[in-house]
């Protein structure tokens, strides 16, 4: 039951009060690219990833309120230049070498990336971080060179785990997702905590050990379609 | 926690343009020592440690373009020992021969057709536009057909073994992360025929070759030599991806025989030398000077007692023949010995493609983690040693890789020499039919070096003559 209606590029897309654009997008199979947010959790906004234009307004999709007879662009060029920008930022601010990368096929970063067309991240400066790994807990490794400061984790942990194992350090640009004791083995974290789970950790940052390299090339997650085919393939049936 | 670091790959650690070779002269002006500087593999070593042990097989393998697959696999069979798993499922071992056969044929078939068969068939001597793969397909269009067709099936086999054609991710510690699907099977059986038809055809080609220019090839930078390879436990015979070490003096009599490789640093001693990065292995027991040896298709049919399978070996027995059924020293045998290994592998397929195994779903076993772990393998050049420390943590905290081409350094050393020395005794002057003598001979060893495999037709050289007292008195640089 749908309470009111709006459009994203020109499709009618039926809405309840309290749904975000993303969210009234997802039920309608229409994919909003998104790395921040993930079902279940509570919405952060802070990748921008998911920007649309409502009513010629950059929004980001995942926090804003679906409201009656809006008009919200989605697909074009424009905009996906925007986030493909973004996401070369992220790529760049990290220190990501997918070839070796064991979230390689299953990342939502790599994954992006695909989905909007970027070839070559060579349009910005790399920062090159060079973070040690944690592999202080027997089951859970930490490379946080891959890290995309989401929060998944953050909100994961605290919100459905009850733990809060993880939690944001520094400000602004300096702003990193950090443990919440010296090292991993300090923290109550377990592999069986929601917050470790390979659905949360978007990229190759939370590490279940033991796992890598498992899943033969061709069965990962997107070696057989784009990310958000799962969405898309709801408005086909 | 360890300490940071930055992992880099990126092309500019690749060795740059140029094979660089110095001819040193003494006093007398006679042609003292020849050095090959080859690029160093350190770096590697350095940047592994505090990576978590089950990603090293897939960052090893990057060591190589040409043949990933003996990193990808050596470092496996080191982290099976690792984590405890002295023996693999049936089905993991087998997927594993059955991608190093693969990986084997696509390399020895790309050395050979691509890079050494237009010096074979043109001569050593033709000119640079003339020695290249683009001839081969011009002049002998059928042949070079084939060669293509049979790097794709090795390639294939790899792709259907690993997930990609180059760079994959099969092995895993303790096994393996997929079997063979039937249909994957069929499509490859449907082509071993022909496989099998056209590498018994690049062996005539080979031995014909050989035997027509016997003299020119055993006297073509040969000098005799130990040799070294894995063999198969009990029977001695070839086996490319597990065995145990076996040594033999130029005579054929062993130095060392059926030691298990985990004893590796028991009997070889790595020498240091202060102009090369890459260090000079030699066999402990007989000495820096006279313990070096060569590693690689022809100290593979030196060092084995048999082939164990049957076209492969009537071919080997024929090759040893040509030195009364002794070791083989002419290092333009390589050729050959790589042509048989090609046929080797496709007999190899051949089975393990009619073997049940392949589609069996244990794939993985476990066992209880150990400190260190040592692979070895029999690549597609020769002798490579993986070693490793993993701490409690997964994480790596030693890493000593000895890869076939430093095994070779010696070797490489000295047919650079030979060459040298032949071409030097009338003029201290480079000539280009010199470069192009001191290529073939350098390519005959098929070394790692990007220069040597990336270059189709002329390899990129530089070569300097240094008299006693260090000056450069000539030099001369060919680019590709
Ligand atoms: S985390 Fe994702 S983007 Fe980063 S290296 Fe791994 S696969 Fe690539
Ligand atoms: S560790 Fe993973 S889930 Fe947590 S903030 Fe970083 S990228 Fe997001
Ligand atoms: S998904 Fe909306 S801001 Fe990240």
């Amino acid at each position: 039951m749908s309470d009111f209606s709006f459009m994203i590029d020109g499709v009618e897309i039926p809405a309840c009060e309290g749904q975000t654009i993303l969210e009234a997008a997802d039920a309608a199979g229409i994919y909003i690219p998104r790395l921040c947010d993930h079902e279940g959790l509570r919405h952060q906004g802070s990748c921008r990833v998911c920007t649309v234009k409502a009513n010629g307004r950059s929004v980001a999709a995942c926090t804003q309120p679906a409201a009656p007879d809006i008009l919200v662009e989605n697909e074009n060029a424009h905009i996906n230049k925007l986030r493909r920008d973004l996401v070369e930022m992220l790529f760049h601010e990290g220190n990501h070498l997918c070839p070796i990368c064991e979230a390689s096929g299953n990342c939502e970063l790599q994954a992006m990336a695909y989905r909007l067309d970027m070839t070559e991240p060579t349009q910005f400066p790399y920062l090159e971080p060079c973070r040690a790994l944690d592999a202080s807990h027997p089951d859970i490794a930490l490379d946080t060179n891959r890290c995309i400061s989401c929060g998944r984790c953050i909100r994961a942990s605290q919100d459905v785990d009850g733990k809060g194992v993880f939690g944001y350090v520094g400000r602004g640009i300096h702003r990193r997702v950090s443990v919440n004791g010296d090292t991993l083995a300090d923290t109550d974290a377990e592999v069986t905590d929601f917050a470790i789970s390979s659905e949360v950790c978007p990229v190759g940052c939370i590490i279940r050990k033991r796992e890598g390299f498992t899943t033969p090339i061709g069965e990962r997650e997107f070696d057989k379609a784009l990310i958000g085919h799962d969405i898309e393939e709801k408005r086909d049936d | 926690m360890s300490e940071p670091r930055l992992i880099e790959i990126s092309p500019v650690t690749r060795v740059e343009g140029h094979g660089k070779v110095t001819i040193h002269l003494d006093a007398d002006g006679a042609v003292d020592e020849a050095r090959l500087h080859i690029v160093e593999f350190r770096g590697f070593e350095r940047f592994i440690r505090g990576r978590l042990l089950w990603e090293v097989p897939v960052i090893v393998q990057r060591l190589c373009g040409i043949c990933p697959v003996s990193h990808h696999l050596a470092a496996a069979k080191a982290m099976d020992m690792i984590v405890g798993v002295d023996e693999l499922p049936p089905t993991a071992e087998k997927m594993r021969r059955l991608m190093h056969y693969g990986q084997v044929m696509q390399s020895h078939v790309l050395h050979f057709f691509h890079l050494a068969s237009p010096d074979l068939l043109f001569g050593f001597q033709a000119p640079a536009a003339k020695r290249n793969i683009f001839e081969v397909l011009a002049e002998h269009p059928e042949l070079g057909r084939r060669a293509i067709l049979m790097r794709k099936f090795g390639q294939d086999v790899i792709e259907a073994t690993a997930g990609k054609k180059i760079h994959g991710t099969g092995a895993i510690p303790g096994g393996i992360n997929r079997n063979l699907p039937v249909e994957t099977r069929d499509a490859l059986l449907e082509q071993i025929d022909d496989m099998e038809l056209w590498a018994q055809n690049g062996l005539a080609l080979i031995r014909d070759y050989t035997m027509k220019n016997l003299d020119m090839v055993k006297g073509f930078a040969a000098f005799a030599s130990s040799y070294m390879s894995l063999v198969r436990e009990g029977d001695g015979a070839l086996d490319l991806y597990h065995g145990n070490l076996r040594a033999v003096n130029s005579d054929g009599s062993a130095i060392f025989d059926q030691l298990d490789y985990e004893r590796y640093h028991e009997v070889l001693v790595e020498d240091v030398r202060s102009w090369s990065y890459m260090k000079f292995p030699f066999i402990d027991t007989l000495g820096p000077k006279d313990g070096w040896y060569r590693v690689g298709p022809l100290a593979r049919m030196n060092t084995v007692d048999f082939i164990d399978t049957p076209l492969a070996d009537a071919a080997r027995t024929e090759l040893l023949e040509t030195n009364h059924g002794m070791p083989q020293h002419a290092v333009l045998g390589n050729h050959w010995a790589r042509l048989i290994e090609v046929l080797h592998c496709v007999e190899k397929i051949r089975d393990l493609l009619h073997d049940p195994d392949l589609q069996g779903t244990d794939l993985v076993a476990t066992g209880t983690r150990r400190h260190d772990g040592i692979g070895v393998i029999e690549a597609p050049r020769g002798n490579l040693i993986h070693h490793y420390e993993v701490d409690e943590n997964d994480q790596v905290t030693y890493c000593n890789l000895i890869v076939s081409t430093t095994h070779n350094n010696e070797g490489l050393n000295r047919a650079v020499k030979a060459v040298a020395v032949r071409a030097l005794s009338h003029q201290p002057t480079i000539t280009e039919g010199m470069l192009n003598e001191v290529e073939v001979a350098i390519r005959a060893y098929d070394p790692c070096l990007s220069c040597a495999t990336h270059a189709l037709g002329q390899m990129p050289l530089k070569v300097e003559i240094v008299d006693a007292a260090g000056n450069v008195i000539h030099q001369r640089t060919r680019d590709a």
